[in-house]
């Protein structure tokens, strides 16, 4: 295992924008000072700390690299073990909290509020190459428009971000305030692995083991992509953004191919989808980098990657600190380079208009 | 381009399509609203006879939850996978600039002037009193 | 680009003997399955109907979009009857005009997704009688599937022990959308039952389950829906991997009917991937997952995939294997494959007859009876 880059890799790494990196999930003490009182008593009192989620749970191994446990300051250890050593340019801080999980709206929204302004206050304002997701309670639609709103106006929040499985598809009319928020401001709605559990991971229940649930999280991606397809969000928002983070990429051709095949004979029932899902995927859908689900021949992986048809997709993110790879091989073999070229930092650039400015 | 007389006027009532065989071609006749189209009976998808399918209008809309009903009668869906070609130019409406349908031209002559053509007959007994339906190939 | 026309008749194989894994037998009319059934269930269905996970009481929860619940519009025989009800029409139809030399029932009665679970049994019985009767015995180009309520194992392999004599049986059917995950240890006297007597296991995609068709809950339209169902075959593979029944029956083989094949790659790349991340956690998977897949399952090519560019389905067929597909046409529903004109892209003649006849063949075991 090598801490330092090959030269060439290194040269591409310079001035990236990594669009998927881990912060811990802040606990109970973390977020006291960003409470007002009656949530800090109830966070006392009810126990609220570690919001883990069992789909995603990040103090277990296959999410902690050995090498990578973010001891004592964990702004410190992620600037030594990433930003500094890939002189990346700016980095999307996303934390995937069980915020999304709980049960009530309110609760939540508390929850979502300060851990955006303890990312703001602990995280954005020490290191000015960073930027964050907008956790947002989308069991509580109005709470989360106010919450964006709230934060609209710092430019460092780049996102809203959501889980690959939740309480209903994702492109239900009921979550649309949330999507004319986000595409008035210009925040792409982030949607990271990880479920609610509100509903079975799988179409027979709930599997035996992690990685069953892990291997099955593209079922949930995909789902989500048809619904705001289907429910006809990307004609009733054509600016909005979606990234899939952490999907394994893969995945992703087959969708375009099955829906658009589907849709020429099912189109009259949704005749506001105008255009082949497979066009509006590669218009509004966004993909990061690690993991990569992929062929082991790097000649494969190319062919695999021409099936999307587009070279705009493609967002790098290291997925720090999670066990995908060693040392710093950070960006997946077999890419061609043009693809990675545009990966690195301007298909970013592209996707989250907030990063220019 | 050989013309062929494939039937009379009357086979094909308002609102119907039906199928015809001209030379070696299948083709599919459909009358919207008094004006004959003719496209060959055969998706260019899987291979279905289009005149099996059902005639529709456009369906459209431009918002979520509209539902609107345009062009009436000039649209056919395939009987199979349901894909939606424009009986008045053969044009897939999901794919336009990739796929179509062959179209033909279509006319109606009186039964006293075929005779003088130089037409292909698929039919017997012409009659002089009635109107033909002649497909050119 | 400029409009063409795709006109394929030309390159079409001229009498290629094909087999159809996928056929749907209908009953002539709703009464027709209550001669297969003893007196008692007849009763039961009359005065308390048939009762499945389904919302409606015979109506579909997605509304297909074609007639008779989205059969092909040109699928109706002559005498009216539904489609597929009609032997004679069936096999002018399908059998004569694709050319079929031996095509697989896959009778999508509620047996096996039935609440009650002896009435579920009892259903699968009345059905493997049934397509004897009515299709396989007269037809003997048709063989049949041994329908079986996989939740409960002893009455399902107690029917396996019944049929498995009978060669006119060549697989078992069990739908993929199971109460658990179906690598689970319940499921398993099937696997031994199917291995014993060396039946492979039919896993045609359903239409009705337990569990919402998304992880986030139901979608709203069938577009959704028809992508979603594909989603249960995955699982399908996944469990059944990670459970390590492919170390307790190695023989064991496994079709995925109708549930597409492009993911399949991608999966396989997937749950390599997440094995060498925690593999540790399932100490019963000895090899690398794709292995397992490789090994043991095989795929029907019905929904064909239909890639934007045709030369990308010849790129699934290298990394699946074409001695891993098998074709089929899903007779009479709405999004039928003609074998003539199914693949959008040229396969290699050795690799066409494997797919839509020798990998069935053997799998099947067709020629003998």
């Amino acid at each position: 295992m090598s801490d330092t880059l090959d030269r060439p890799r290194a040269m591409i790494t310079a001035g990236a924008i990594d669009t998927d990196v881990h912060p811990p999930l802040p606990r109970q003490a973390d977020l006291l000072p960003y409470l007002d009182p009656y949530w800090a008593e109830t966070f006392q009192s009810r126990d609220v700390d570690v919001l883990e989620l069992m789909s995603f749970p990040e103090r277990t191994k296959p999410y902690r690299r050995a090498d990578w446990q973010g001891e004592g300051d964990a702004l410190v250890a992620m600037q030594k073990d990433l930003l500094d050593p890939l002189q990346l340019g700016q980095a999307i801080l996303n934390v995937v909290s069980g915020a999304h999980a709980l049960f009530d709206p309110y609760l939540q929204l508390a929850v979502c509020r300060a851990t955006n302004d303890w990312l703001a206050d602990q995280w954005l304002s020490r290191d000015d190459r960073l930027r964050a997701s907008i956790l947002v309670p989308f069991s509580n639609v109005a709470g989360a428009v106010q919450e964006i709103e709230r934060l609209a106006g710092d430019k460092r929040f780049v996102q809203i971000l959501t889980l690959a499985a939740g309480e209903l598809p994702l492109g239900r009319q009921s979550y649309w305030p949330i999507f004319e928020a986000a595409e008035k401001h210009g925040l792409p709605i982030g949607i990271h692995a990880g479920s609610m559990l509100r509903h079975a991971p799988s179409h027979s229940g709930y599997h035996s083991f992690l990685i069953e649930d892990h291997i099955a999280m593209t079922h949930g991606f995909a789902t989500q992509i048809a619904s705001l397809i289907a429910e006809g969000v990307f004609a009733k928002y054509p600016a909005l953004k979606v990234v899939a983070i952490e999907s394994g990429v893969s995945w992703v051709p087959p969708l375009m191919w099955r829906m658009s095949k589907d849709w020429r004979g099912t189109r009259v029932e949704v005749p506001w989808v105008k255009d082949s899902p497979a066009a509006l995927i590669r218009k509004h859908v966004r993909l990061t980098s690690q993991p990569f689900d992929a062929p082991e021949d790097p000649s494969e992986v190319e062919t695999m990657l021409s099936h999307l048809l587009s070279d705009d997709m493609l967002l790098f993110s290291s997925d720090y600190p999670h066990c995908h790879y060693e040392g710093l091989d950070v960006l997946p073999r077999g890419v061609p380079e043009a693809m990675l070229q545009k990966a690195m930092r301007a298909n970013a650039l592209a996707t989250y208009p907030r990063l220019g400015g | 381009m050989p013309e062929y007389v494939v039937c009379k006027l009357t086979d094909i009532p308002m609102g119907q399509s039906r199928r015809f065989t001209a030379g070696k071609r299948d083709i599919a006749i459909f009358n919207v609203q008094g004006d004959l189209h003719a496209i060959a009976d055969r998706c260019p998808h899987e291979g279905a006879s289009l005149c099996k399918g059902v005639i529709t209008s456009l369906v459209s809309g431009d918002e979520p939850g509209e539902y609107r009903l345009e062009r009436q009668g000039e649209m056919v869906r395939c009987p199979w996978h349901g894909w939606e070609f424009d009986i008045l130019t053969g044009k897939s409406y999901c794919d336009p600039n990739r796929m179509k349908v062959r179209s033909y031209d279509v006319k109606v002559a009186p039964g006293e002037t075929l005779a003088e053509g130089p037409y292909q007959i698929e039919i017997y007994d012409v009659s002089v009193q009635d109107d033909y339906v002649i497909v050119t190939l | 680009m400029e409009a063409t026309e795709l006109d394929r008749e030309k390159t079409a194989p001229k009498r290629l003997g094909v087999v159809d894994c996928d056929i749907h037998p209908a009953f002539e009319n709703p009464q027709e399955l209550g001669k297969y059934l003893p007196q008692r269930w007849r009763d039961h269905i009359r005065d308390y109907a048939l009762r499945t996970p389904n919302p409606f009481l015979g109506a579909m929860t997605y509304p297909r979009m074609t007639p008779g619940n989205g059969m092909r519009r040109d699928s109706w025989p002559p005498s009216g009857k539904p489609p597929a009800s009609d032997l004679g029409f069936l096999c002018e139809q399908l059998l004569e005009q694709c050319n079929i030399e031996h095509g697989i029932l896959q009778p999508l009665a509620a047996g096996a997704v039935t609440n009650n679970q002896d009435l579920g049994a009892a259903l699968c019985v009345g059905i493997n009688d049934w397509q004897i009767d009515k299709f396989a015995g007269p037809e003997p180009r048709l063989r049949a599937s041994i329908c079986v309520a996989q939740e409960d194992a002893t009455e399902a392999v107690a029917e396996i022990d019944r049929r498995a004599h009978d060669r006119r049986f060549v697989q078992v059917s069990i739908p993929p959308r199971t109460i658990e995950p179906i690598g689970r240890r319940r499921y398993w006297p099937i696997f031994e039952a199917a291995e014993h007597y060396g039946l492979p296991i039919g896993l045609h995609t359903g239409a009705f389950g337990q569990r919402p068709n998304t992880p986030s809950g139901w979608s709203s339209f069938y577009l959704e829906e028809h992508y979603a169902a594909s989603n249960s075959l995955q699982t399908v593979i996944v469990s059944m991997i990670m459970e390590g029944v492919f170390e307790r029956f190695p023989k064991l083989k496994i079709v995925v009917v109708e549930g597409g094949f492009s993911w399949v790659p991608s999966l396989a790349w997937r749950m390599d991937r997440e094995w060498k991340r925690m593999g540790g956690e399932v100490p019963q998977v000895k090899r690398k997952p794709s292995e397992y897949l490789r090994d043991h399952f095989w795929f029907t090519t019905q929904p064909i995939e239909e890639p934007e560019e045709n030369r990308h389905l010849a790129d699934l067929v290298r990394w699946i294997g074409a001695d891993r597909l098998m074709f089929s046409t899903d007779y009479p529903h709405w999004d039928f494959d003609d074998p003539r004109f199914a693949f959008r892209t040229p396969l290699d003649p050795d690799d066409r007859a494997k797919i839509f006849r020798e990998n069935a063949m053997a799998l099947f075991r067709l020629d003998h009876r």
